[in-house]
């Protein structure tokens, strides 16, 4: 559905996207992650066609947004970052601009649209409030429902829950994914467990390169910790147990640390009901059993700093 | 040019969402009429013309059409409204057209709630009406010059305050050039010379309409100074 072909963007001497290649397919939920200037929102406005690239082409859904940019900004939906809008308008009043620039002709079609998202969003309630007077997550959420108004197959959002509170995080969350069927999503962030819970697919980006493409399971396993157990043991030679376990085909190594075993598999699979066996049928007692959990901000220190 | 049509409206009713447009309209009216009657010696020329009110106008436009057209870009860029409009299915020059004229269209209404003006000349004296209506024709065109210069000065800055100093420099200057006391200043040049300077200034063209006079010539030249403004607001615009 999108497809970004190495992508270049220099402001005078800075290069803030440098060769930036990706395709986002329907039904993918596509996180956007990097440090603070690392070219998100760049690259996310050379999609929707508002900064135009120094070279490189964007595709969506086969037309390139330089040659065509209406018919693709009719298939894009887009939330810029902070969700701008015209705050002197009401909520109804600014929908329905929306709607009028979308191309919704028939007033029945139009009213149906507005009323969708508005229940989509929860914007009844303010519906007719001028919008500057909306707390920050109504603002956001104004912004949501502008992007989604005509159902595009393509959605971009940058930062949709940047600003609300974890109940309005977790509720937009859900609305994305209830979306996410049938479009291409792309969606930046600098929430982490947000794109473990919400993406299908991670795009790691600093200094304007894509360093990490994958899912974000896979993007987890890169941590060295994955799936990795620790064990205290209440009597057993630590020698013996380290050296029985070593054996095991499954594990890649075991060291003592401590006074604590540290086991990590081979493949990064999990080993868990495997070691335990083993300590029973060897009678090994355990008295701390550990698995580490690990996110993605250690991996992404890893690959941004 | 389908999309000129919402973005004018959203523009146009903009205007009234905010106190502004009525402190201006208000403002516009006691001015314009307070320069007329004080300033201009509306009763001493014991003439029932509006021919006094009419020289007041370029002047006056340069001041308050500046205020009225300094947000018109600006704003968006500041508020970052321009990104969202540029992302929705609309060519840049639909957008620069449908708020030029909607900050035009605003701007037509100020100067229409001036016909009690109108009316005045007509309770007091039997004006000839021509250049009445040739002046309120010539000065909403002219007002539509002004206006396109400020579209173009608010699309280089998101600063209104910059926008509204350029716009006003730009618009004196073009104003100046026409004027009686300039030409004196430099009448040392060649007089084809100056003609031709003051050939480029808004009183000059203005000054046939003002006096019943329809010269295609000032046409043009209004059209062509906002036809050349807007066409630079939207190369600025489009990078």
């Amino acid at each position: 559905m999108i497809e970004v072909q190495s992508l270049h963007k220099r402001y005078g001497t800075i290069n803030a996207v440098n060769g930036v290649n990706f395709e986002v397919n329907r039904g993918e939920i596509l996180g956007f992650l990097g440090p603070n200037g690392a070219g998100k929102s760049t690259t996310m406005k050379m999609i929707t066609g508002f900064v135009r690239p120094t070279s490189g082409n964007v595709l969506v859904d086969g037309l390139d947004v330089q040659e065509h940019p209406v018919s693709v900004k009719k298939r894009i939906g887009y939330m810029p970052e902070n969700g701008p809008v015209y705050g002197e308008m009401t909520v109804a009043e600014f929908l329905n601009f929306i709607a009028d620039i979308r191309g919704f002709n028939d007033p029945t079609q139009k009213e149906d649209a507005i009323d969708h998202v508005c229940d989509l969003c929860r914007l009844n309630s303010v519906r007719h409030q001028s919008i500057e007077t909306l707390s920050k997550g109504y603002k956001q959420r104004v912004g949501f429902a502008q992007a989604v108004l005509h159902d595009p197959p393509v959605l971009i959002l940058d930062e949709p829950t940047d600003g609300l509170d974890p109940n309005q995080k977790k509720e937009v969350r859900k609305i994305i994914r209830t979306m996410a069927k049938d479009k291409a999503i792309v969606l930046s962030t600098h929430i982490l467990e947000e794109v473990t819970a919400l993406c299908t697919r991670v795009i790691i980006i600093a200094k304007g390169q894509v360093i990490a493409d994958e899912s974000p399971e896979s993007l987890l396993q890169r941590n060295k910790h994955f799936n990795a157990l620790t064990i205290r043991f209440e009597e057993a030679d630590l020698e013996d147990v380290k050296n029985g376990i070593k054996k095991l085909p499954e594990i890649a190594n075991a060291e003592i640390n401590n006074g604590v075993l540290e086991v990590f598999p081979k493949n990064k699979q999990s080993i868990d009901n495997l070691i335990l066996k083993t300590c029973r049928d060897n009678e090994w007692a355990i008295s701390d059993f550990e698995k580490h959990s690990v996110g993605l901000d250690k991996v992404f220190w890893e690959l941004t700093a | 040019m389908t999309q000129v049509l919402p973005i004018f409206k959203r523009e146009f009713f903009g205007y009234f969402r905010s106190p502004v447009a009525y402190v201006f309209l208000i403002v516009f009216l006691v001015v314009s009429s307070g320069l007329t009657f004080y300033v201009g010696q509306f009763f001493d020329a014991r003439v029932a013309s509006l021919s006094t009110f009419f020289t007041m106008q370029p002047w006056i436009y340069t001041f308050f059409i500046s205020a009225v057209g300094m947000r018109l870009w600006s704003e968006e860029k500041r508020s970052g409204t321009w990104e969202l409009l540029f992302t929705l299915p609309v060519k840049i020059r639909e957008a620069v057209i449908g708020k030029y004229l909607a900050g035009w269209a605003f701007i037509a209404t100020g100067i229409a709630l001036t016909f009690p003006l109108m009316l005045t000349v007509g309770y007091l004296g039997d004006p000839d009406w021509g250049p009445i209506f040739t002046g309120y024709f010539g000065s909403i065109l002219m007002a539509g010059s002004f206006l396109a210069v400020c579209s173009f000065t608010s699309a280089l800055t998101k600063n209104q305050v910059i926008s509204f100093v350029i716009s006003v420099v730009i618009n004196l200057c073009l104003v100046f050039l026409g004027w009686s006391v300039l030409s004196d200043l430099i009448s040392f040049l060649p007089v084809s010379w100056i003609d031709a300077l003051s050939n480029f200034s808004y009183s000059t063209h203005f000054e046939g309409f003002s006096r019943g006079m329809f010269i295609f010539k000032d046409l043009v030249f209004f059209l062509s100074l906002s036809f050349i403004s807007l066409l630079l607001t939207v190369i600025i615009l489009e990078r």
